[in-house]
């Protein structure tokens, strides 16, 4: 008889415990990796005193504490949300490719960030980072409101993608509309802000984020639940006591903040939250969202602290975007892990 | 106070706009099966996703017990109502058992972790559905059979007031088709728990419902017990059928004779033809078939497969006047099939009629 190999609650929790420590320890050594790394060489004499007695030359103290750290923390906390994200839209549609970018949300996000952009610069005031996540807000917002509006009239969910889809292309060509128009100068920080990093976090940043983030996670957690309920499909949700619509509103809300805070302050950074729920939920061997959630936060924390490493080390002294480098790591990922699938299923 | 578990007050269903069937008043009582039978597309499932509400209810009221449906929170409803559609679920990385645990969920916290408690109720259900041996598999690994049971022994360990099925029998081979719907009679009986739900199979229908509701092209035509509802002009009449027949007694559809002279006259008795008009039917020979007793139980068989049959009434000898009657018959057909080695004094006359014609062997016919 086929069983197997983990349904023993031993072997379960000795995969789950392997899964987190493996994250744990791998979050733990690419933080110290990447506080070493860096344009400006530091030594490890140098951080070890820095970090634990705080003593040390200026500029060196200057690029460790408003430099580097804030930037790990970027990329461990938004990328651990943006994986979250992805993890709750692919429950919301039952689909391993559902994520920000499929509903629109992500282009929503761009397109209003990138009309506030051309409109503050046009009349030469400054973009302060609260009006940018309050465009990537306003946008995620606007973009749910269609798909809320879409979903309330047709109780399909093809439909709902098809609607985020179209949603999506007609965002992004607005948005190539717009920039044709614009200035060049203001082109040239539009375009750097849509390639997407981690680089230029001040400590206020990572208190904004951090915040919306975690909050996001909390409320997440709280629905594990319902999520797990939801897997079986919406009938039987239903039937087991979900209540539906005001779940999948939920569902929506969470994974468009988590989206719409990390496309603020990074831009658009793709793949991650496609990609790493597959390869935790590989590793956990489970789907149950209880492990899911903090699996996939702490992993999408180490994968783009792997992926921001190459971003700044590769080709060093140049940096290469974020979105190519998870690109470049997560697409193959994905494609591997769908024909294994697949595979499995004939 | 109502007794009955489910009580549908002048519900109208439908899609949409469209009112599919109006003012519909159904009750389903504790430990009793309510079936809805019906021809493909008259409603059933649009009926039975009403009361689960899957579907907004186009008007009227259903109860569940003494309360509104529609007013009870999610959580209340699920604790006694619980459902087997006919969805496919695809859950991921997920054993029969963590399956069948989902229906624990409205009696867990707000994490949902399940209690050794729970997991007791679980494990029981899975025994009773007789999914025990496979629940450790991979859900997705599992057929199409052993998943119905094991979404069966999940809506057992929800431990509902009232079940509500649709088709639950469609993926099921004979055998579990039969165990399936024992275990839900048991679990009805035993638990008090009122069952609603729709069969594709008239005579499992026939035999299981306590209680039969009809849903035809015009809304629920008929309800009534099953021996009221199951005679043969009705079911014809509520399926449209055109062509065959349909014994009421054993719940067993038949096909249409072959039409045109009959070309062989089989003399049958005790089942023994039954074998015989199925194979000349298969191959498109036009028979007649005699002398049969009206309580043999070929005789039904006989009279919808053959192009005529010549009967007697039960327990009388055969008659002369039968006996002329059938020895024309056989002329005209020439050949004769006789199934019988053995004659009583009830049937001495057919060894008569066998000397009639030319008799054949079933084989030479095919030479």
């Amino acid at each position: 008889m086929k069983t197997w190999p983990f349904c023993s609650a031993w072997n379960k929790r000795g995969r789950y415990f392997l899964t987190f420590t493996l994250l744990a320890g791998g979050m733990g050594i690419l933080f110290f990796v990447n506080l070493l790394s860096g344009s400006v060489d530091l030594t490890w004499n140098q951080v070890f005193s820095l970090l634990l007695k705080g003593e040390g030359e200026e500029t060196a103290r200057r690029i460790l504490w408003d430099i580097r750290i804030p930037r790990i923390l970027a990329a461990a906390v938004l990328g651990g949300g943006l994986s979250v994200s992805g993890f709750l839209l692919q429950t919301f549609f039952a689909n391993p490719i559902a994520g920000p970018y499929v509903l629109g949300i992500s282009s929503g996000a761009k397109l209003v960030v990138a009309l506030m952009l051309i409109f503050f610069l046009g009349q030469g005031i400054p973009v302060t980072w609260a009006v940018m996540i309050g465009g990537a807000f306003l946008g995620s917002m606007i973009s749910m409101g269609f798909v809320l509006l879409a979903s309330s009239r047709v109780n399909s969910m093809s439909v709902l993608v098809v609607c985020g889809i179209m949603l999506g292309y007609i965002c992004s060509a607005v948005t190539d509309f717009v920039i044709t128009f614009a200035d060049d100068a203001n082109i040239v920080d539009l375009h750097n802000w849509s390639m997407g990093s981690f680089s230029g976090m001040s400590w206020e940043n990572v208190k904004i984020f951090s915040a919306v983030v975690f909050f996001c996670l909390v409320l997440t957690l709280l629905l594990a639940k319902p999520i797990g309920a939801y897997q079986l499909g919406e009938t039987y949700a239903r039937s087991v006591g979900v209540e539906i619509k005001r779940f999948r509103g939920e569902l929506i809300l969470l994974s468009s903040i988590l989206s719409a805070c990390v496309t603020a302050f990074a831009g658009p950074i793709s793949f991650v939250g496609i990609a790493v729920p597959r390869l935790v939920k590989g590793m956990l061997g489970t789907a149950r969202p209880v492990m899911m959630i903090p699996g996939c936060f702490l992993g999408g924390g180490v994968f783009c602290l792997f992926c921001d490493l190459a971003a700044r080390s590769l080709f060093s002294p140049v940096e290469v975007s974020i979105s190519s480098v998870t690109a470049v790591f997560g697409a193959p990922v994905v494609i591997w892990m769908m024909l294994r699938e697949k595979r499995r299923m004939e | 106070m109502r007794e009955d578990c489910l009580y549908t007050e002048n519900m109208t269903v439908g899609y949409g706009k469209e009112p599919l069937i109006q003012d519909i008043s159904l009750q389903v009582k504790p430990g009793k099966i309510l079936t809805l039978i019906g021809p493909n597309g008259s409603g059933k499932s649009t009926i039975l996703k009403s009361v689960i509400r899957q579907l907004k209810l186009m008007g009227g009221k259903v109860w569940l017990g003494e309360e509104d449906l529609q007013k009870m929170s999610s959580g209340e409803r699920a604790r006694r109502m619980a459902v087997l559609m006919t969805d496919r679920i695809r859950p991921e990385l997920m054993t029969g058992r963590e399956v069948a645990a989902y229906g624990r969920y409205p009696h867990t916290g707000p994490m949902g972790f399940l209690s050794s408690e729970d997991w007791k109720k679980v494990d029981e259900a899975l025994k009773l559905t007789g999914a025990e041996q496979f629940s450790q598999q991979l859900f997705s690994a599992l057929s199409d059979g052993q998943r119905q049971r094991i979404m069966l022994a999940r809506a057992v360990c929800q431990e509902p007031q009232v079940m509500v099925l649709d088709e639950p029998t469609s993926y099921l081979d004979i055998r579990y088709k039969l165990e399936f719907l024992s275990i839900l009679k048991r679990l009805a009986r035993e638990k008090k728990m009122g069952v609603f739900m729709s069969l594709h199979e008239l005579d499992l229908a026939q035999r299981i419902s306590d209680y039969v509701v009809c849903v035809g092209e015009k809304g629920i035509e008929r309800m009534g017990r099953p021996e009221e509802i199951f005679t043969w002009e009705y079911i014809k009449t509520l399926y449209g059928i055109q062509e065959g027949s349909y014994d009421p007694e054993t719940g067993s559809a038949e096909m249409e004779p072959v039409k045109g002279e009959p070309q062989v006259f089989v003399i049958g008795g005790n089942g023994r033809g039954i074998p015989v008009y199925r194979r000349l039917w298969r191959e498109g020979i036009p028979f007649a078939a005699g002398i049969l007793h009206e309580n043999d139980r070929e005789y039904p068989v006989a009279r919808a497969l053959a192009v005529q049959v010549i009967s007697e009434k039960a327990f009388w000898p055969i008659q002369e006047e039968t006996f002329c009657q059938a020895a024309a018959l056989v002329k005209t057909c020439q050949k004769v099939i006789c199934c019988l080695s053995q004659f009583g004094p009830m049937n001495e006359k057919n060894q008569e009629l066998a000397g009639e014609g030319r008799l054949i062997s079933l084989s030479d016919l095919f030479l």
